[in-house]
């Protein structure tokens, strides 16, 4: 991965280009995803979809430097405005259940010398964003699933990065949970404008939230379609409209090899 | 249902009662000599004896300075080695065969190199007790860092927390800590056993002083001793159990 400087704001913030993944395991060689290409432009909401073991959280992996990548190019220019590139979510909330909820916001901040009452203020700050200022002193055992993954919302919210990459953030919670926290990340897309990277199975979430659907399949990974989703916001669940793009969606994701859809329209 | 629960609270007490009552009769009824089994009632006075003499406080003193730096010693080493085999693979390969040549060895088997090398002295006391320490907090250590979720390390990575320092402050202590206090806990109890054990060899303290007095056949003194042991460890467990529970305080 290389950075690029901005002298000029780029068109995009992460500019993928024939990215393949493979590693060897037991002596033969595994391919993960192939010929990936991939532009996102700053402020984007985008959505990965596939099948399970298709390579979507490998891909957040590969972009947040956790993963080695084998070939192609991956370049993230992120808003010099941010203080980091990227954050991660992941699926399982992850909280760390020997801090309380406030000190697992500022996490990340630790790696900042920043003062403790400047971390923590800046801790509050994006736990106000995820509406959960008063449970701050709370241990992550006391808290509901929904509850947990807004944390986890919260912190990598907290080291202001660029770019949010979120590994199937509420597949795990139950529906009313998930709708309610769909709402609430949009909510805070609107107020932060920052770009999402958005990885889940459910097409239906997936329409519902995203500018932009990639559309992962087979066996290594490789992009079947992408389509934009020209649907004005605030968006209706199961509108006509949303239904008639999963569909498209879910015929792409299950089709043979065939060329992949082009339908960029930005 | 409240009768019940506090009549059930009585039952140890009772229980306690029926066993003192039992043992002060043996000796009194003839049925044991008062010089192989005291009874409860000849310790109060053998106690302020002691005390009068200044040889409880002593004694006690001494075991405890041992004890004491024992433990810490032990705690130290074990600790330390247990994060470096637990983190590097290097180091857990070097110290496999050395660990597994020099455990068995029970740390009274080294009760004459503890004489050779220290003299019937504090610093050999020290080094029986470290050594028994030692080996249940390594292995304590070792197995909890080795088991600290991976998940944990990769969101340390996450949030740019890459270096091993770093690594071992942020997840891999913290998340260790319930594995690491179950070793300290052991250990604790272990460490009495060392102490008498390394004092019956001629360092003056608590172990020293029940051997004088058993061959002085003072039986009431040995069961002083042996009761002041008893309250010792249970202090240094309820003492223990308040730090953990603080330490631990995150658990539901």
């Amino acid at each position: 991965m290389e950075a690029v400087s901005a002298s000029k704001l780029p068109d995009h913030v992460i500019d993928i280009e024939g990215l393949a993944l493979s590693f060897d395991q037991d002596g033969k060689r595994t391919h993960v995803l192939r010929g990936l290409d991939l532009k996102i432009a700053p402020g984007e909401f985008v959505a990965l979809v596939g099948a399970s073991g298709v390579g979507k959280s490998t891909l957040l992996r590969v972009l947040m430097g956790l993963a080695p990548q084998s070939e192609g190019k991956v370049v993230v220019t992120p808003d010099p405005a941010a203080e980091r590139p990227m954050a991660l979510v992941f699926q399982d909330s992850r909280l760390l259940p020997w801090r309380r909820v406030i000190a697992n916001v500022s996490f990340g901040l630790e790696k900042k010398s920043l003062p403790a009452v400047a971390r923590r203020e800046r801790a509050m700050q994006a736990l106000g964003l995820v509406g959960l200022s008063d449970l701050a002193d709370r241990w992550p055992w006391q808290l509901s699933g929904g509850q947990r993954q807004r944390v986890a919302l919260a912190r990598a919210l907290a080291v202001r990065p660029s770019i949010l990459l979120m590994d199937e953030p509420f597949s795990a919670l139950d529906v009313a949970t998930r709708e309610g926290l769909q709402d609430e990340l949009l909510r805070v897309w609107r107020q932060t404008g920052k770009t999402i990277v958005f990885v889940t199975h459910d097409i239906d979430e997936a329409v519902y939230l995203a500018d932009r659907i990639v559309a992962l399949g087979g066996k290594p990974g490789e992009v079947r379609s992408v389509r934009v989703i020209d649907v004005a916001r605030p968006r209706r669940r199961g509108a006509l409209a949303l239904q008639d793009i999963a569909a498209k969606v879910k015929a792409d994701i299950t089709a043979d090899a065939a060329a992949p859809v082009e339908d960029y329209v930005i | 249902m409240t009768k019940s629960s506090f009549a059930y609270r009585l039952l140890p007490l009772l229980g306690l009662f029926a066993f003192l009552l039992f043992w002060e009769a043996m000796p009194r009824l003839g049925l044991a000599s008062r010089v192989l089994l005291p009874a409860p009632s000849d310790l109060p006075d053998a106690f302020m004896r002691e005390l009068a003499n200044g040889m409880w406080l002593k004694s006690v003193g001494l075991s405890l300075s041992h004890y004491t730096l024992g433990l810490l010693v032990g705690l130290g080493a074990g600790i330390g080695l247990g994060v470096l085999t637990g983190m590097s693979n290097v180091a857990e390969g070097l110290f496999a065969w050395v660990s597994r040549v020099l455990r068995p060895i029970p740390g009274l088997a080294w009760v004459p190199f503890a004489i050779i090398w220290f003299g019937v002295s504090q610093s050999g006391a020290v080094f029986i007790i470290a050594i028994g320490v030692f080996w249940i907090v390594y292995f304590a250590t070792h197995g909890a860092i080795r088991g600290v979720d991976r998940d944990y390390i990769e969101l340390a990575k996450a949030f740019g927390f890459t270096g091993p320092l770093e690594r071992l402050f942020k997840v891999l202590l913290p998340a260790a800590t319930p594995g690491i206090l179950v070793g300290a806990r052991t250990a604790l109890g272990q460490a009495w056993m060392a102490v008498v054990a390394a004092e019956l060899f001629g360092v003056t303290g608590l172990g020293s002083r029940m051997m004088q007095a058993s061959s002085l056949l003072a039986t009431d003194i040995v069961v002083v001793y042996m009761l002041t042991m008893a309250a010792l460890y249970g202090l240094m467990d309820t003492f223990f159990m308040a730090v953990q529970g603080r330490l631990l305080r995150w658990k539901p």
